[in-house]
């Protein structure tokens, strides 16, 4: 009957589903054009700028570096501007051995930090995925309530905790369990330990929700088909988590990479990683076009995990898990 | 009771006093908090019995099934495995394999890993597991599926590669939660006749939970009816169907129609029940039903006859009015509004294309019974 009536009366259907397919249509584009504009404005324009600026020279002025892609002296003073512009900024980067230090420095910081993150994060994650439903909306905010606290402050109370007179200390002291106080504030000990604190959630929260959805039956599956819990872990849980693994390193290890206040707060200055050393090229030594250059470098260095991410992300679509 | 009895008439364990019970549930009780799963249960399996756990949801047989697999220990009670108390032997222990009812494939492995898995944890040969696995997908027609990931596959070949999987072992027991609960009714039928042929080849010990009566019916040597953590019958598909031994088992198996009543007189081969409302009925098997007793007679449709006239020979016949009449195809099922207000339903094979006597509503009818129709029920 319907189908009669369908298959009558074609046209007149399509001529009135016609204007709400095009708004459909319409709203649908408008959906994805927002996210495509943010993205302009607040990420290609200003990296457009920041590339600008590397590729120009300091000078004593406001801004200080010479113009780039300037109208204000005529086409001329533009081409003159433009024929101005070399890749020198990069080439000195390449020249001191502390830029390259300071980004091998920070990666191996960042993937270290990444790894104790994911041993301390992994476990709180199974425990909340395996506790019982009433209790986990609790303890999915008892991991983001640190995030209504001030960063900063956060950072800063742990100079409070590890300095020599720092609480740690004098519990190990007054336990006699040491007798000198340990010098964990101003080292790469520090680092480690304010990245792994301020980075948990990142990591937490991915793992949770890969081990969330997964099936139980499977790991009783696993044990009934003669496999020792350990081992069902390893073959099922953890494979089967494995997106939630690369997700939750990738939101640790990408921040962590550029991380200036933990290793200017905690590292103190013997400490060498990139976010400071652009800090310091930046307000200390005002040098705008190298510093530029640092951070494109350092943007490239961390595109390339992101497209790594995004590779594991559509293959996991893909198998349709 | 005359000739009821397993289909498979030469396998009858259960009859035999000297056959060693398989399996024993042995006044076994969970408790999860205060509710009682499974209350003080006593149960004898047999080896290479098809065996069904048969009951609504929540009456404590998929508990049955886990305690007996190991993901659940009983509160209190024993529960055997060929002798053997299975208490304390972690599931990846024990010599008995689970179906689930998810199926529970593991989706990052493929079809061929899937069925290896077990056989791997037992230290097989590699080629050794090969080889099993082969026979496997053999078994189960997909052979030509091995190097697919579960999530490739159609509902019906998943739960084929969960049934190769939890036989690749060759277990003891066979322990399966709603094995085709997530098929359609015609691959369900199929599916069937598939497990029945899969237990008698592999010769194991098939422990099946379901909540499906036809099913049950269909394909188990004996049928376990459970309500409330409790088994209300433990018999063979018709015994069960034909000598419920409570009013439960009679309304939860099939159709049946329950006449209250009272014993009136017992001799030694009549037993008269009169009908809370009058009527009277004769039976030829009383049970255990002593004079005097409150009972309930219990028939199945299709052991009444509607006629329009008294049928000379009847020895029960009751007189009303035809309230309702469904054709089906292949029988009719009238309901008859008896004079003292009790609906009766009984069903007629449509034998022939036409029929000589037509009832239609509203006519005088008569239903009429055998004396041996029906059951007497005091419970």
């Amino acid at each position: 009957m319907t189908n009669i009536a369908a298959a009558a009366s074609p046209s007149a259907e399509t001529a009135a589903a016609l204007p709400t397919r095009l708004a459909k249509g319409f709203v649908g584009r408008l959906v994805i054009i927002i996210p495509y504009l943010w993205l302009l404005f607040f990420f290609l324009v200003p990296f457009i700028i920041v590339f600008k600026i590397s590729l120009s020279q300091t000078a004593i002025s406001m801004p200080p570096y010479t113009p780039v892609l300037d109208f204000s002296e005529g086409v001329s003073g533009f081409f003159a501007g433009f024929s101005a512009l070399n890749f020198d900024n990069y080439t000195w980067l390449t020249q001191d051995a502390l830029y390259f230090n300071a980004y091998v420095t920070s990666l191996i910081i960042a993937a270290i930090s990444t790894l104790l993150t994911l041993i301390v994060g992994y476990p709180i994650a199974y425990g909340m995925a395996r506790a019982p439903a009433t209790v986990r909306p609790t303890l999915l905010m008892l991991v983001i309530l640190p995030f209504w606290t001030s960063f900063l402050i956060r950072v800063y109370a742990w100079i409070g905790i590890l300095k020599p007179e720092g609480l740690l200390n004098q519990v190990l002291l007054s336990l006699h369990l040491i007798s000198q106080p340990l010098v964990i504030l101003n080292t790469y000990t520090a680092i480690f330990i304010g990245i792994v604190y301020s980075y948990l959630p990142f990591m937490v929260l991915p793992l949770y929700s890969s081990l969330e959805k997964m099936d139980y039956s499977l790991i009783e599956a696993a044990q009934d088909l003669g496999c020792p819990p350990i081992g069902a872990f390893w073959k099922i849980t953890f494979p089967l988590s494995l997106p939630g693994v690369i997700a939750g390193c990738l939101l640790v290890f990408i921040p962590a990479v550029g991380e200036f206040v933990i290793p200017d707060l905690l590292g103190g200055s013997q400490t060498l990683m990139i976010g400071k050393t652009l800090w310091n090229e930046f307000f200390a030594n005002r040098d705008w076009p190298v510093s530029s250059a640092v951070a494109v470098i350092l943007l490239l260095v961390l595109t390339v995990p992101i497209m790594f991410f995004q590779q594991a992300q559509a293959r996991a679509q893909e198998q349709g898990k | 009771m005359k000739s009821l009895g397993s289909i498979r008439r030469d396998f009858a364990p259960w009859n035999d006093p000297n056959a060693k019970p398989y399996i024993q549930f042995d006044r076994v009780t969970k408790k999860f908090g205060d509710f009682t799963a499974v209350n003080n249960l006593s149960l004898t399996i047999f080896e290479r019995e098809f065996f069904a756990l048969l009951g609504a949801s929540g009456c404590g047989k998929s508990t049955l099934l886990r305690m007996l697999a190991g993901f659940e220990e009983p509160t209190a009670g024993r529960i055997l495995l060929d002798g053997q108390d299975l208490r304390g032997i972690p599931p990846y222990k024990r010599p008995v394999n689970m179906m689930f009812q998810s199926y529970a494939l593991f989706p990052h492995m493929t079809v061929e890993k899937n069925i290896a898995f077990g056989l791997k944890q037992e230290g097989m040969p590699a080629p050794d597991i090969e080889k099993r696995v082969a026979e496997m997908l053999r078994l189960v027609k997909l052979e030509q599926f091995a190097k697919r990931k579960p999530h490739q596959l159609s509902g019906g070949q998943r739960q084929r590669v969960a049934l190769a999987r939890s036989v690749a072992k060759r277990p003891k027991v066979l322990l399966l939660d709603e094995p085709l609960g997530a098929l359609d009714k015609k691959l369900r039928e199929e599916t069937q006749f598939e497990l029945m042929d899969l237990q008698q080849e592999l010769g194991l010990t098939f422990v099946v939970v379901t909540h499906d009566q036809e099913e049950a019916m269909t394909m188990a040597d004996r049928i376990a009816i459970m309500d409330k953590g409790e088994v209300m019958q433990v018999a063979t598909p018709a015994e069960i169907y034909e000598a419920p031994t409570s009013r439960f088992v009679a309304h939860f198996v099939g159709n049946v129609n329950l006449f209250e009543g009272r014993v009136a007189e017992r001799t030694a081969g009549t037993t008269r029940i009169t009908g809370a409302t009058g009527a009277e009925i004769l039976v030829d098997n009383g049970g255990d039903a002593s004079a005097g007793a409150d009972i309930v007679f219990a028939i199945r449709p299709e052991k009444i006859k509607v006629s329009s006239k008294k049928p000379a020979d009847a020895v029960n016949a009751l007189e009303g009015e035809v309230y309702d009449v469904a054709y089906l195809g292949d029988m009719t099922v009238y309901h008859v509004r008896l004079d003292d207000g009790q609906i009766v339903r009984a069903s007629a094979l449509n034998a022939a294309r036409v029929s000589d006597d037509p009832l239609t509503w509203n006519d005088r009818a008569w239903v009429s019974f055998r004396p041996d129709a029906g059951v007497v029920l005091t419970r």
